[in-house]
């Protein structure tokens, strides 16, 4: 459980956030400049709010009423910088115990051995932080922070300075470690994709204020807060549950209350929760169900509303079952389709539209 | 040893103890100044590093001079030093080690406060969101990355108060045995006739003296930089 409720001036820019989340991984989501980095450090103790508590788990860290300000090192609150940061004049496995080695017997119940294992840390240990490569780094700074057994994980755009490829396999890693040590954490992103992936509860800032702050698919399929998840990647959240696969066709089938999506083969056991990320510009609208069509996911559902806005394109939203899936048209398709709410509607999603980053284990 | 006479080993030895005492004595403070001036800004900052600065511009014997007068026998200092604690600098080799540490101490500082900002302040942060304390992050963190920088800078102050003779001889005059380190040897070969044998001697010491102080200080610095990485 975290509850941030912090005030801030630095320079001309004003942070006031406040939120309380209980989550094994809380996303904080704005863009670049929303003051998402001010609120972790501030969580961390590296700055000191002009007013407000912080509390993790109960424990007050920071409490300006009170005059409570813990030290960075007595608050156990586990720090991954976005450029890692690791120590050039210790090798990784120093790096790993730095923090370790200031903890007592009582205060140790992250077990090394199962995070060495957990981030494939094995095989680095005699090396030095620069012949690493930039996803390896990532994760060394993950395991340090670990190992000074923290009660809260934060992750400051971990993935920032990685090529795809390195964030998809660091990705991978953080949901391991959430499964594996249950050690709640905070992920700050600017990536939708990451955070809808990642986090169950999303926070989302702008401009030094906090926006919004709930489940992860209602925030992010909300379309009120669209200037600050931004237009191209607005989308919704399915969370559903692998039901086939169909290793001929290399597609596998996801149930959901409401119907069936395919995507391409995923690997996962049947059975198992995955969130489907659908992009709104991904999501076609027919009136009537077309035939002779490629699209393999048509999903009737009835449109709920209508965002009008200025410009060529609009939003519509429509519900699938439970399911409430955002698709972006055309203002002139809108007109030519006569779509308004209420009306029953064919869904039309590509199965080639998901990627590895669109669909995680949740 | 090595053809010298046992007066001229005398005058080296002496001259070593000189300057490796007012190196050791002076690298815990100059490392606190360095730290001090790379890190925090306060008020009165550029007048602290002017004065940390002063021996590296002012004429060496207004240096000497002014230790004389604060730390002779009845200076205000010195008077105090011996009375409390029974410390004598004037006329001794101690006086001398003093002098050659304040005359290298700027450089001292120079070298490890260069080193010190050249350290990522958030490599400090990210020590302290890990458990360790301010002060085991500078011992653990900082000292090490500003190691090459300590290494120049002890090396430096060291050839320097090899070859510290204007604040020397003024302030701890030129007693053989006692204050006479290699460069007021020299001085007082050269004012003698026939010295300029035993001047010349002396003088040859000195250089090699000076080039294995600046070999060892570059050898050292490659190493501890080939394990620090780029």
């Amino acid at each position: 459980m975290i509850d941030v409720d912090i005030e801030q001036r630095l320079g001309t820019f004003a942070l006031a956030v406040r939120f309380s989340a209980d989550a094994p991984i809380v996303g904080l989501f704005g863009r670049s400049g929303a003051g998402k980095s001010s609120v972790v450090n501030a969580i961390a103790g590296i700055t000191r709010p002009a007013r407000g508590v912080v509390r993790v788990n109960g424990q007050v860290l920071f409490d300006s009423a009170q005059r409570i300000d813990l030290a960075p090192e007595r608050r156990r609150v586990g720090y991954v910088f976005q450029d890692a940061l690791l120590f050039p004049h210790l090798d990784v496995e120093s790096n790993l115990l730095y923090g370790l080695r200031r903890r007592g017997a009582d205060e140790r119940f992250i077990d090394p051995a199962k995070v060495i294992d957990l981030l494939g840390l094995a095989g680095l240990l005699r090396r030095r932080p620069n012949a690493l490569s930039g996803g390896e780094r990532q994760r060394v700074a993950i395991g340090r922070a670990l190992l000074a057994q923290p009660r809260l994980l934060l992750l400051d755009e971990p993935l920032a300075s990685l090529d795809a490829t390195r964030k998809t396999e660091i990705l991978d890693y953080i949901e391991r470690l959430r499964d594996g040590l249950h050690i709640p954490m905070v992920y700050v992103s600017h990536s939708v994709p990451e955070i809808t992936r990642l986090a169950d509860t999303v926070v989302v800032l702008s401009d030094g204020q906090c926006l919004a702050a709930g489940d992860a698919d209602v925030v992010m399929g909300r379309l009120d807060l669209k200037p600050a998840t931004g237009r191209f990647e607005a989308g919704s959240l399915v969370d559903t549950r692998v039901a086939a696969h169909d290793p001929d066709a290399q597609l596998t089938t996801l149930a959901f209350d409401g119907g069936e999506l395919r995507v391409p083969q995923l690997d996962a056991a049947i059975g198992e929760r995955v969130r489907a990320r659908i992009r709104a510009r991904d999501v076609s609208l027919a009136v009537r169900r077309p035939e002779a069509i490629s699209i393999l996911n048509v999903l009737p559902g009835r449109v709920v509303a209508v965002e009008e806005e200025a410009g060529p394109i609009v939003d519509v939203r429509v519900a699938i079952g439970a399911a409430l899936l955002t698709a972006r048209i055309t203002r002139h398709s809108l007109r030519e389709l006569r779509v308004h709410a209420g009306q029953d509607v064919y869904a039309l999603v590509k199965a080639v539209s998901f990627d590895r980053r669109s669909v995680g284990y949740a | 040893m090595f053809g010298l006479g046992p007066e001229e080993v005398g005058i080296l030895a002496l001259s070593l103890r000189v300057a490796l005492v007012s190196v050791l004595v002076s690298l815990p403070i100059a490392i606190v100044v360095a730290y001090v001036l790379a890190r925090f800004s306060f008020p009165g900052k550029v007048l602290f590093d002017a004065i940390v600065h002063l021996p590296l511009v002012l004429p060496p014997v207004v240096v000497g001079f002014a230790l004389l007068i604060l730390l002779g026998k009845r200076g205000p200092i010195g008077s105090l030093l011996d009375e409390w604690f029974g410390i004598v600098f004037a006329f001794r080799w101690t006086g001398a080690a003093l002098a050659s540490a304040i005359m290298g101490f700027p450089l001292m500082v120079r070298a490890i406060r260069l080193s010190i900002a050249g350290v990522d302040p958030r490599l400090e942060v990210a020590a302290r969101t890990l458990g360790a304390s301010r002060a085991w992050v500078f011992a653990s963190i900082t000292l090490p990355l500003a190691l090459p920088g300590i290494i120049t800078g002890t090396l430096l102050s060291f050839a320097r108060g090899l070859g510290e003779f204007g604040a020397t001889i003024t302030f701890v005059s030129n007693i053989p045995g006692e204050t006479q380190t290699l460069p007021l040897a020299i001085y007082t070969f050269t004012q003698v006739p026939g010295g300029d044998g035993g001047a010349l001697r002396l003088s040859v010491i000195a250089v090699v003296l000076s080039i294995v102080a600046l070999v060892t200080s570059e050898w050292l610095t490659r190493r501890v930089a080939r394990t620090l990485g780029p």
